[in-house]
């Protein structure tokens, strides 16, 4: 992790426009920057400056907020100001902003607890803190932080992105370290596969960076984001935290596995629950990534289903829903990973001779509930234990998840007017319930949804919207030029927005995105602040995913259509299935 | 994983008299040498399930199937054996051990199963959609291997018009309709808000149900409790579970739970009803979700439970030994094309052979037995400690343990029973002779089943 961190404090915010990008304003984005300094090292002049250059720095007053980690609450109001007032123009794409409601939120239902209120900001922080100096190119930001902080941060930001994708971590009895991290990239592999979801869009196009627009929105992210830093470090003692966080650390896996290294994939392989047969026409250019033979995984992971004893049974269910594809979309998972978390905790007991603390940190491999187990009171008893690790959950799941889509959804809804007719790509959970939220409050609007091939997930949602009664146009992504002249206004959801500003999506929405920006459409991304990471990613193409290839060959309900029946062995054919 | 194994081990078959008798009830009829209850328990030992309850019809049977499980599986599995009164039926069986039913899910499996199909894939299949039962269907047995095994024309089999009939789902995963046997032979009723939710069905006669289960505990209790004249668990309980599917009383025991779960946190109501929201948005409704759901809403109005189907590969082997001809197939297969089901030799050790005898392919002899001069063995299946005299024939057939054969018979697609003895130059064609019976010298039979009077 280390060696990333201070990669990216390198990078320099013009980096962001390798891969797609659209043409922006370069004023704007040397202007950013400063913005995020400033919360964090408040000092700096020539931070300020510029800061006050940037057109969008209006809507930032959080700039101007003290160092944070001393006074939480002061950040705590100013954040919420700052992102709450909607901007007067219309242009301004925003990516809600959530942490302060989550602090509030803390601070509300667990007044006296201090557990409570540490979790939610120390996953957090990581976001905030590496986000920005790697995003907007300070690095004196970084280097001044205090210590702890940053390396907090850091831990916590990668405990957060490893929930959600190592989801099917498992609880093991007595299995060795290695087979424990089989298990975990097994599971990891398997989610990969199967996550048809949309999580990971093809990256670059994922850099929704429509100009101008999206610019203030990450603006305000990470600011908002900061404020939770500070406030968690605050709020909490970093002495305390600071060793484990270390050492998790050091535990956390490589990202991601370059898959067009021979070696490493050999031992990936042996350690693997799933097998997996490798595809045998790669495309070249993504021969680094993960692709699978399709249909293989899926009956080896069902054979061995009493095989995988240690592992809860709800654990596994969650693990087959995602390599099966029952469970879509980053929220969605990220729930259903965690519930079952709950109910193997729920049937968890000490062995004997074992402390809670110590056994059960072993056999679940989540960041974010190891941590959460650390730093449980060793004098607490096992139901006790048990119960505060399940509320912990809970809690998660209602703050960074439900919480967050209701702030964004509240101040979603104030972009939308009269007479709108307002564009989404795929099926995302915010968006849905922005354009539910705002039909119920009686606007006008109308909704084109577009979809693509080959998972048509745009049908579920138009299924959805169409019986609560919007007016919807449906059409594929090849059609999204012409119909977005008559457009005002597209709304994204995103699988993650990385430290750079990227924003990570479904394969499909950078396209849409830009020719959003060529209409001169303005584009709001909506993506909850648990999903922000720490890292930086300049392209599509150093990591996404390869679905099934049959998938693309094959059209659904014309089973007539099968020109490229069995040319998946076919030497010189390479089908691409970028998910 | 919660799940708990009912090895349904059946006791006496009616039809497969004469080769069941008292002393060798049916899940120890022995298919290559090994009691067909081998097969069952050595594919779940292999799936690592290792605590089974192995319910027998007949309390004699259960001693002896107690007995031999003990001997044979001793520290390698934990059985119980239930011992229940004969003819009450699979679902009668069931019945009668439900109170030592615990565990979340419950694996049922007929003893009489052979197959390779994983135990695991059924049970991962049922857990992942939250099914209520899930079936194991597997191509039906190209049975028109007439050209050797042709037994005994007793076989209920051979009746015509036995086939099943089951619908499923366009995506095969959920069971919309099943019929079997007897319902089958003049016509089916659908129901038709069944079809109207399903919207399109796919009615398929070439699978076979392979009575591998998977119930969920709560509904399989119920539905045997409310329902107790339920006898079988393929034509009654199964059907009746398929077809209430979309109007189900019983079961239910998702809502109560999802209440439950709404109690515990009376703090965020409105969040569980979001965080619900999201699950169900995330994933393709199937059918039932669909029907479940109010025209314009979102609320659950109406209850429904799934039944899944969980469709073996055709590559795998699935065979029920349910007739003789069965019987036959199994044992030709298990020896020949199937031989991955036994995991231990086929040969046994050191069989005594005379001289010029010939043992073609896909032959198997238990240990100690001994042939004289000038026989010839094809494909055919020999037990334990036999005495084969000179110039004798046999050919697609099974003989069993301690047999006494003498010089010059000729036996072809016959089944010849533990203890028997045939004297000089009898001639057996496609006949099946019971447990200790005495063929008299130079009789020959053909297509009759012979076997001692009981006394």
């Amino acid at each position: 992790m280390d060696p990333r961190r201070t990669a990216r404090t390198v990078s320099d915010p013009k980096v962001r426009q390798v891969g797609f990008f659209t043409p922006a304003p370069p004023e704007r984005s040397i202007s950013d920057p400063p913005r995020f300094q400033d919360p964090i090292q408040p000092p700096s002049p020539s931070s300020t400056q510029v800061n006050d250059q940037s057109p969008s720095g209006n809507s930032l007053s959080p700039v101007m907020i003290p160092p944070a980690h001393h006074h939480s609450d002061n950040f705590l109001r100013t954040a919420l100001q700052a992102t709450s007032p909607p901007k007067a123009f219309s242009y301004s794409a925003k990516t809600v902003t959530i942490p302060p409601e989550n602090e509030d939120v803390a601070s509300l239902f667990s007044p006296g607890r201090k557990v409570v209120s540490a979790k939610s900001p120390s996953s957090f922080p990581g976001v905030k803190a590496s986000s920005v100096p790697a995003s907007e190119l300070t690095t004196v930001s970084v280097v001044n932080l205090p210590p702890g902080i940053s390396e907090k941060a850091g831990g916590a930001s990668v405990e957060v992105q490893n929930d959600r994708p190592v989801s099917a971590k498992t609880l093991k009895e007595k299995t060795s370290k290695a087979e424990r991290r089989a298990l975990q990239e097994a599971q990891r592999a398997a989610k990969a596969a199967a996550k048809a979801e949309g999580t990971k869009a093809s990256s670059a196009a994922s850099k929704v960076v429509t100009s101008a627009n999206t610019k203030p929105s990450k603006a305000t992210k990470p600011s908002s984001q900061k404020n939770d830093g500070s406030q968690v470090a605050a709020s909490e003692k970093k002495g305390d935290d600071r060793a484990p966080e270390k050492d998790r650390k050091k535990d956390a896996p490589h990202p991601r596995m370059q898959y067009d290294d021979k070696s490493r994939v050999e031992k990936a392989k042996k350690r693997a629950v799933v097998k997996q047969t490798e595809a045998r026409n790669r495309v070249e250019l993504f021969r680094h990534l993960p692709q699978y033979e399709h249909g293989t995984q899926l009956p080896d992971l069902e054979t061995k289903f009493f095989e995988l004893d240690p592992m809860h049974p709800a654990v596994y269910k969650v693990g087959l829903q995602y390599l099966s594809g029952d469970i879509r979309g980053g929220n969605a998972r990220c729930i259903a990973m965690f519930q079952a978390f709950k109910e193997a905790i729920k049937d968890y007991s000490t062995p004997p001779e074992k402390t809670l603390i110590r056994d059960l940190t072993a056999r679940i491999s989540s960041y974010f509930l190891k941590n959460r187990i650390a730093k449980l009171p060793l004098a607490l008893s096992e139901s006790e234990a048990k119960s505060t690790l399940m509320l912990d959950i809970d809690r998660f799941i209602n703050e960074k998840i439900i919480l967050s889509e209701k702030v964004i959804v509240k101040h979603a809804v104030t972009k939308i007017r009269d007479g709108d007719v307002l564009l989404t790509y795929g099926a995302s959970s915010v968006v849905e319930m922005i354009l539910l939220h705002a039909h119920e409050l009686g606007k006008h609007f109308r909704v084109v949804v577009v979809d693509s091939r080959p998972k048509l997930e745009g049908q579920l949602l138009l299924r959805r919207l169409v019986r609560k009664g919007l007016s919807c146009t449906y059409t594929h992504v090849n059609a999204v030029s012409c119909i977005m002249q008559d457009v005002t206004r597209v709304f994204l959801g995103a699988s993650s927005v990385l430290s750079n500003g990227t924003v990570y999506s479904r394969v499909g929405t950078a396209c849409v995105a830009m020719v959003a920006h060529a209409f001169c459409v303005p584009v709001l991304v909506c993506c909850e602040a648990y999903k922000f990471h720490e890292r930086v990613q300049l392209d599509s193409i150093c990591f996404n995913e390869l679905g099934n290839p049959d998938a693309i060959s094959k059209v659904q309900g014309r089973e007539e259509i099968n020109y490229l029946d069995g040319f998946v062995n076919q030497e010189n054919l390479q089908l691409l299935n970028l998910m | 994983m919660d799940f708990q194994v009912v090895v349904l081990a059946g006791g006496n078959s009616k039809s497969l008299t004469p080769l069941v008798s008292k002393d060798v009830p049916k899940p120890l009829l022995p298919v290559a040498n090994h009691p067909v209850l081998y097969y069952v328990l050595h594919q779940l030992e292999e799936s690592n399930l290792k605590n089974l309850i192995v319910v027998v019809e007949g309390e004699d049977a259960g001693l002896l199937v107690g007995a031999w499980i003990s001997g044979t599986f001793v520290d390698r599995l934990h059985v119980e054996i239930a011992a229940v009164p004969e003819d009450i039926g699979t679902a009668g069986a069931l019945r009668a051990i439900s109170h030592y039913l615990t565990a979340k899910d419950i694996l049922a499996v007929s003893g009489d199963l052979v197959s390779d199909v994983s135990p695991g894939a059924v049970a991962a299949t049922h857990r992942r959609h939250d099914a209520v039962v899930t079936a194991t269907l597997c191509s039906v047995p190209i049975s028109g291997s007439s050209e050797l095994g042709s037994s005994g024309g007793k076989d209920k089999t051979k009746k015509p018009g036995r086939y099943n009939i089951i619908g499923l789902d366009p995506r095969k995963q959920f069971l919309v309709h099943i019929a079997t046997g007897a319902e089958v032979e003049k016509d089916t009723r659908l129901q038709k808000h069944l079809l109207h939710a399903v919207g399109q069905m796919e009615i398929r006669s070439d699978l076979m149900d392979a009575h591998m289960y998977a119930f969920k505990r709560s509904v399989l209790q119920e539905v045997l409790d409310r329902k107790d004249t339920f006898q079988s668990l393929k034509q009654d309980v199964v059907p009746y579970l398929v077809q209430s599917q979309l109007k189900s009383q019983a079961v239910l025991s998702g809502i109560p739970q999802a209440e439950e779960d709404g109690n515990k946190k009376v703090s965020f109501p409105n969040n569980q009803v979001m965080v619900s929201q999201i699950l169900a948005n995330a994933s393709t409704p199937s059918f039932h979700e669909l029907y479940s759901m109010d025209p314009d809403g979102f609320a659950q109005t109406r209850k429904t439970h799934k039944c899944c189907a969980y469709i073996a590969s055709s590559s795998s082997y699935c065979v029920r030994l349910n007739s003789i001809q069965a019987f036959m197939d199994i044992n030709r297969d298990v020896t020949g094309e199937a031989d991955h089901l036994l995991s231990d030799n086929v040969i046994g050790p050191s069989p005594k052979l005379g001289t010029k005898t010939t043992v073609g392919p896909h032959c198997m002899l238990g240990e100690g037995s001994e042939m004289g001069d000038k026989c010839q063995v094809k494909r055919s299946v020999i037990g334990r400690h036999c005495r084969i005299g000179s110039h004798v024939k046999v050919v697609n057939s099974v003989v069993m343990n301690h047999v006494t054969i003498g010089d010059g018979c000729i036996i072809q697609g016959s089944v010849i029973c533990s203890n028997v003895q045939l004297q000089e130059r009898v001639v057996l064609k496609d006949c099946q002779v019971g447990a200790g019976f005495v063929v008299t010298a130079g009789s020959e039979y053909k297509g009759e089943s012979l076997a001692r009077k009981e006394k």
